[in-house]
């Protein structure tokens, strides 16, 4: 059972959910929106600072949530610094894939960017044991998106 | 009624200090509600219900969420099997065998629900799908008959979103105010503070008889005859109240009572709301449809009395024989050693939960139904839930449909483990290792 467990919990997780990065509201952010998790709760802001070039400057985020929705938007707060709109958004895809289909294979992965982040994010592939945790994995990113879609708000559902 | 129960003692040294106890037992005494020739064995009540031999992730299952959604026994399973096999057709009207035959078991399934209240009559009874539409329905008919804008509507911090939201919809139709009756820190419902929100702009009172969240049960007798004393009359969320009290709504004097059938051990789809006759009549209908008219000509349509004016389409029918049957199996076991039950596994919990370190428990009322939330340092619900899950331990968490309550308490959820029935002191040992990992695992 533990095994299991360690498989989702692992410490770059715990090491996330205890001392999240970029957990603040940035001065000069740009776009923001709020995502909903309607099954928890949870509610988190993702906030983005976005170049005219559509270079992401800065990002952050505030809220509070499970150990797994604050490490996720924690790394992905990391990673989305100096990425491109396209390429953030092409990252959620891949994402998205790693945490839920369990034949992803991330040698295969190619799109261009972002391939060290997604091998970063992996740690994050142990929601695919559970299926009812996969939103909160992915509650930032789809926040995200609704920031750079001029949303102000979005849910799971 | 909880006023008048004497308290017992479960067993010396496992009642929480200050804890109350509801229920009562006097060996010896026939009451209604209580048909149980044996003493509570719940060894026995768990080989009624099938499920509770299911395992997960190869753990035996311990389910402790009832509060949710109860498990059903074999004889509300094999009476629903029954109806479908041997006596099913629509309900009222037909003049053939099967209808007679389905209809008079479907309407014994009304009066057994009126017996289980004591209502004055089965006319009283009304089947809903479930509690929610039961309170909608108060909410959307009294709202048209009796208010306006500016008048009161008095609910509770502990309403579950059901006893909520539908005045929020009442608000923007009409204009009402909600005015919300305070509790204190560990829960327990402000009776005085409550008294003082009538006024008299208040048209009604909506008050849930058990938290769902933290377990609180509130002093609705007292609650009703404050109310009274100033004309206004109280519809009562009792979703949570009717699995584990004995209820009886002519001793409440209640004027609406609601509650629901998956939550007494019987199907979903079938919920109930209790009016007086005379506050039932004076509601318009709620929907319009076959079964509750009277007569209707292409120029309008004349209503039936209730129960049918509320119940326009065809019901739920063998839900309401399966709700029958599990009214049927809960009084054979007996309402008041059900009530003992829980009491004593609601004791071991709260001491047991209390002795895992960094856990804090969310709800202290005086008076609790067997329902505890907790919450974990360093650990949020979720994860807790998670955790306990691969243990086989199945808690709910989140915010149980009560936001603003959680928001009271300064929380966005806890984890929250309800005891039923078949529940015994060995899951909540269970738990308890279960969350031993949970430590393991965030510190």
């Amino acid at each position: 059972m533990l095994d299991e467990l360690r498989e989702l919990y692992q410490e770059v997780i715990l090491d996330h959910g205890r001392n999240p990065r970029n957990h603040r509201r940035p001065e000069d952010a740009n776009r923001h929106a709020r995502g909903n998790n309607p099954i928890c709760g949870d509610t988190l802001v993702v906030y983005l600072d976005v170049g005219d070039d559509g270079v992401i400057r800065d990002a952050a985020f505030e809220g509070q949530g499970c150990a797994i929705s604050i490490a996720s938007a924690s790394m992905m707060t990391d990673v989305l610094k100096g990425k491109t709109e396209a390429q953030a958004r092409a990252l959620f895809e891949k994402f998205h894939d790693l945490c839920t289909k369990d034949d992803f294979d991330l040698d295969a992965v190619d799109n261009g960017a972002g391939d060290d982040d997604l091998e970063r994010l992996q740690v994050l592939a142990g929601v695919r044991a559970f299926p009812m945790r996969v939103k909160c994995a992915t509650l930032a990113w789809h926040t995200m998106t609704a920031a750079m879609s001029g949303e102000d708000a979005t849910s799971t559902e | 009624m909880n006023e008048a129960a004497p308290t017992i003692q479960v067993v010396p040294g496992q009642v929480v200090p200050g804890q109350v106890v509801p229920g009562q037992v006097v060996p010896g005494q026939v009451v209604p509600g209580d048909n149980s020739t044996l003493a509570y064995d719940v060894e026995r009540v768990r080989a009624d219900f099938p499920i509770l031999t299911q395992e997960v992730f190869g753990r035996p299952l311990v389910f402790l969420d009832s509060a949710a959604s109860a498990q059903k026994p074999r004889q509300v399973l094999d009476a629903m099997d029954d109806a479908y096999e041997t006596a099913y057709s629509n309900v009222h009207r037909g003049v053939h065998r099967m209808s007679q035959l389905c209809t008079d078991a479907f309407e014994a399934g009304r009066e057994k629900v009126a017996r289980y209240i004591n209502a004055g009559s089965s006319d009283e009874i009304v089947f809903t799908r479930n509690a929610t539409e039961a309170l909608n329905l108060v909410a959307d008919c009294f709202g048209r008959a009796f208010m306006k804008a500016g008048d009161e509507v008095v609910i509770s911090a502990l309403e579950h979103h059901s006893n909520i939201v539908p005045w929020h919809l009442l608000k923007e139709r009409l204009g009402i105010e909600l005015r919300i009756a305070p509790i204190d820190d560990d829960g327990n419902f402000l009776l005085d503070e409550f008294e003082a929100l009538l006024g008299p702009r208040t048209r009604l009172v909506a008050m849930t008889h058990v938290s769902n969240a933290i377990g609180t049960i509130v002093p609705i007798k007292e609650v009703i005859a404050r109310a009274h004393a100033r004309g206004v009359p109280v519809l009562v969320d009792g979703s949570q109240a009717a699995p584990h009290l004995r209820i009886d709504v002519q001793d409440l004097d209640a004027d609406f009572y609601a509650f629901t059938g998956h939550k007494v051990y019987g199907p979903t789809g079938i919920g109930v709301l209790y009016g007086k006759s005379e506050r039932l009549n004076a509601l318009p209908p709620y929907q319009g449809g076959g079964e509750m008219i009277a007569s209707v000509t292409f120029e309008k349509s004349e209503f039936k009395a209730a129960p049918h004016r509320f119940e326009a389409g065809t019901p739920a029918i063998v839900e309401a024989i399966g709700l029958g049957a599990a009214i049927d199996y809960l009084e054979s076991l007996g309402r008041d050693n059900i009530a003992a039950h829980e009491s004593g596994i609601l004791a071991y919990a709260t001491q047991r939960l209390g002795e895992v370190p960094g856990l804090t428990i969310i709800g202290r009322a005086r008076e609790k139904a067997s329902i505890v939330s907790f919450v974990m340092e360093n650990a949020h619900a979720h994860d807790i839930g998670t955790i306990v899950d691969r243990a086989g331990v199945a808690v709910r968490t989140g915010h149980h449909c009560a936001q603003p309550l959680l928001q009271r308490l300064g929380l966005t959820a806890t984890a929250r483990a309800s005891f039923g029935i078949y529940n015994t002191r060995e899951e909540v040992d269970a738990l308890v290792e279960a969350l031993g990992a949970v430590s393991e695992i965030f510190g």
